[in-house]
């Protein structure tokens, strides 16, 4: 017996510590930076819908909607987003792998060398200087450090994932993937259709990086922090492991197979564009395993949603993941397709997907790892539960609004009638849509409010408290 | 191989993104390999020209100041940098370019769009776009005069009541009529999209601009 608990103690000195792993200034300042993009995003966002409500008295050039749409979208995706997801990853990863990243001064470099590159973008941007491919509007010369900066992050994430003895984790599989699906889609996207290939074919390849910035990116990544958190708070294990294997290989087969499905009905081949729709229902196939999986998980402890915010925000986010894909599915079908390309409807579907899922799942994470970050328990649950409320209300009735918009949209084109029938009949959307932004942005300065107080209280020692251990916040 | 790292990284991260790429991307690469792809001044023509000029008769101060003379290479120059500003500005984001078999498009816009059409170095990257604020504008060339487009730009809720455009003062010199240099650019951008199409409205025969100003006394 003596022997076996002499091994036991030295297992035991030799676990690495939380605090040895994760490096959480590092993860404090990618949250907080990444709030800060979402701020300047949102102000992208104002001026463009305030602009559609005939509300831009000052047309100045460094505040033109057109421009702002652009910093809008880019301030989202690799400001708040990418930075969400590396500071997530920072926490997961070495807790996952008990290893850490490769090297602390790389992820330092890494964190400065993004934010230039994001800066640099929303400044070039300012100036006119974007790149014309969707989502991909950062200015050419910037592309190379940003491919450089993907390529960094991959090596210093995979470094403890490759070092991992045993059995992987499904998270691992979605974060390992993800590094080289990013790297690779940003290269095609960013590239290919300015410097190599011309016309139609280019417009292709335009459309597989859009979509793969969605499928091969964000969800990778998103998913595989669902997998990694929700376990934890509800403190049981995933419902069905086969089904994490097929949501995972389903997703690698038939995700990048959706691109050209932004492009449908345009001179790209048709056979092409069939088969798009068709690896597009499929992908919807599989995300209904997903759902399925997790909330087989959550089955039995459906009180959590209540209790837990941390829970809800996740949960909150995959319903609204699973009506996003059941609404594709749907909206991708040529029939669909004939009144709802270029409408509001499409907009509606993707502010589903960024903010309704994403950024709720992101508001999750913060929620729970803000108060171990700080060593402080939120200032006030009360403003915890109007973020919620204010995010989730907001965004259901953008998207509700945002479809019903594109409805009538497609409806005034088909039918003939003048252009004008088509943005006067818009108005209400837009006005109603401007409102349900502002309900957002409000829920968002509760959180930052919040944010600010929990972080004074942190600082002032009579206050400061012992480390929060990991039950749930409640 | 579902579960191990070699598995994951090699078939699910490359082979899978590697594939997809090599049908969705190269297929069309290869089908359309034997298209010829036009320089801007390969795809200056009659039409455009005809408003390139009319720009140069109507503006001559700003014209002279931007381009001097409305020849073909300057008309090319002025397409390249017009083409910039229509990006730079994100009018793609609210201004589609292509025209579907569909929906009744061909009716409100003119011919469906064929691929041959974005075989230039003026669709790199593609402008098909994903919205429409406003109308589609791949058939835009010819439909309005160079004075509408000049106040149009300067403030779009003059010609178009009740538009959601946004103003665009800075490509003027502090009035319609004086646009600058990205003003012109932008203008014969526009009126070039749609003008290699059988369909362009013709007002009149290309007359080139020398006989069109010359004096008839003078013979």
């Amino acid at each position: 017996m003596k022997p076996n608990t002499e091994t036991a103690a030295n297992n035991l000195e030799e676990f690495p510590h939380h605090e040895d792993l994760v490096d959480e200034r590092l993860v404090c300042w990618y949250f907080v930076v990444a709030l800060v993009y979402m701020g300047i995003s949102f102000i992208g966002g104002l001026l463009m819908a305030l602009q559609l409500v005939h509300w831009n008295p000052a047309p100045a050039e460094l505040l033109s909607p057109g421009r702002w749409r652009m910093i809008h979208t880019n301030a989202i995706a690799y400001g708040f987003i990418a930075n969400c997801f590396l500071g997530a990853l920072h926490w997961a990863i070495p807790r996952l792998t008990l290893k850490r990243v490769l090297d602390r001064r790389l992820s330092y470099f890494i964190f400065f060398a993004w934010q230039v590159v994001v800066v640099s973008t929303a400044v070039g941007i300012l100036f006119g200087q974007a790149q014309g491919v969707e989502w991909g509007e950062t200015p050419v010369w910037i592309d190379p450090l940003a491919l450089a900066g993907l390529a960094l992050v991959a090596v210093n994430f995979l470094a403890p994932i490759l070092r991992c003895k045993g059995p992987l984790y499904v998270s691992l599989w979605y974060f390992m993937a993800a590094f080289i699906w990013t790297f690779l889609t940003y290269a095609m996207g960013n590239f290919l259709p300015e410097y190599f290939v011309p016309g139609t074919s280019g417009g292709a390849i335009a459309g597989l990086f859009i979509h793969d910035l969605v499928g091969l990116f964000v969800t990778p990544l998103g998913w595989g922090l669902m997998y990694y958190f929700v376990p934890i708070l509800l403190q049981k294990p995933i419902w069905s492991h086969g089904l994490s294997l097929v949501g995972f290989w389903g997703l690698a087969f038939f995700y990048p197979l959706n691109g050209i499905h932004h492009f449908l009905y345009t001179p790209i081949p048709m056979f092409l564009q069939y088969g798009a729709v068709v690896a597009t229902i499929a992908v919807e196939m599989v995300v209904t395993t997903v759902i399925i999986n997790f909330f087989g998980t959550l089955w039995g402890s459906g009180r959590e949603l209540v209790t837990n915010l941390p829970i809800r925000w996740f949960y909150t986010g995959m319903v609204l993941y699973f009506v996003t894909c059941t609404q594709c599915a749907m909206q991708v079908t040529l029939t669909f397709q004939k009144l709802i390309h270029f409408t509001d409807w499409v907009v509606g579907h993707a502010h589903l997907v960024m903010f309704g899922v994403f950024t709720l799942w992101f508001f999750g994470m913060m929620t729970y790892l803000f108060p171990r970050l700080l060593r402080q328990p939120w200032y006030s649950y009360r403003l915890c539960e109007w973020h919620y409320w204010l995010s989730f209300g907001g965004i259901v009735v953008m998207f509700l609004d945002l479809a019903f918009a594109g409805i009538f949209q497609g409806y005034y084109w088909a039918s003939l009638q003048p252009w004008d029938a088509s943005y006067e009949g818009s108005y209400p959307f837009w006005m109603i849509r401007l409102f349900a932004g502002l309900a957002i942005i409000s829920g968002q300065l509760c959180f930052v409010v919040n944010l600010w107080k929990t972080w004074r209280l942190s600082r002032s020692p009579a206050t400061a408290t012992a480390p929060v251990t990991a039950a749930a916040t409640a | 191989m579902f579960e191990n790292k070699s598995g994951i990284l090699l078939i699910g991260g490359l082979g899978f993104f590697l594939f997809a790429f090599l049908s969705n991307a190269l297929v069309p690469i290869l089908m359309y390999r034997h298209l010829p792809e036009q320089t801007a001044e390969e795809v200056v023509n009659e039409n455009i020209l005809y408003q390139f000029e009319d720009l140069s008769v109507r503006y001559p101060e700003s014209f002279k100041a931007a381009f001097g003379k409305p020849t073909a290479e300057n008309c090319a120059r002025a397409l390249r940098i017009g083409r910039k500003i229509y990006i730079g500005e994100g009018c793609w984001h609210c201004h589609s370019q292509f025209v579907r078999p569909v929906s009744n498009e061909s009716v409100r816009w003119g011919p469906v769009s064929k691929t041959e059409e974005y075989q230039n170095e003026l669709q790199r990257p593609v402008m098909f776009g994903t919205r429409r604020v406003g109308p589609d504008l791949s058939r835009e060339g010819g439909r309005h005069g160079n004075d509408w487009h000049t106040v149009h730009f300067f403030d779009p809720k003059s010609v178009s009541a009740g538009s959601p455009m946004p103003r665009y003062p800075w490509f003027f010199a502090g009035a319609p009529d004086q646009p600058t240099r990205r003003g012109l650019a932008l203008i014969t951008y526009v009126q070039w999209l749609g003008s290699w199409l059988e369909s362009y409205p013709d007002y009149e025969d290309y007359v080139p601009i020398e006989t069109m100003m010359a004096n008839p006394l003078d013979e």
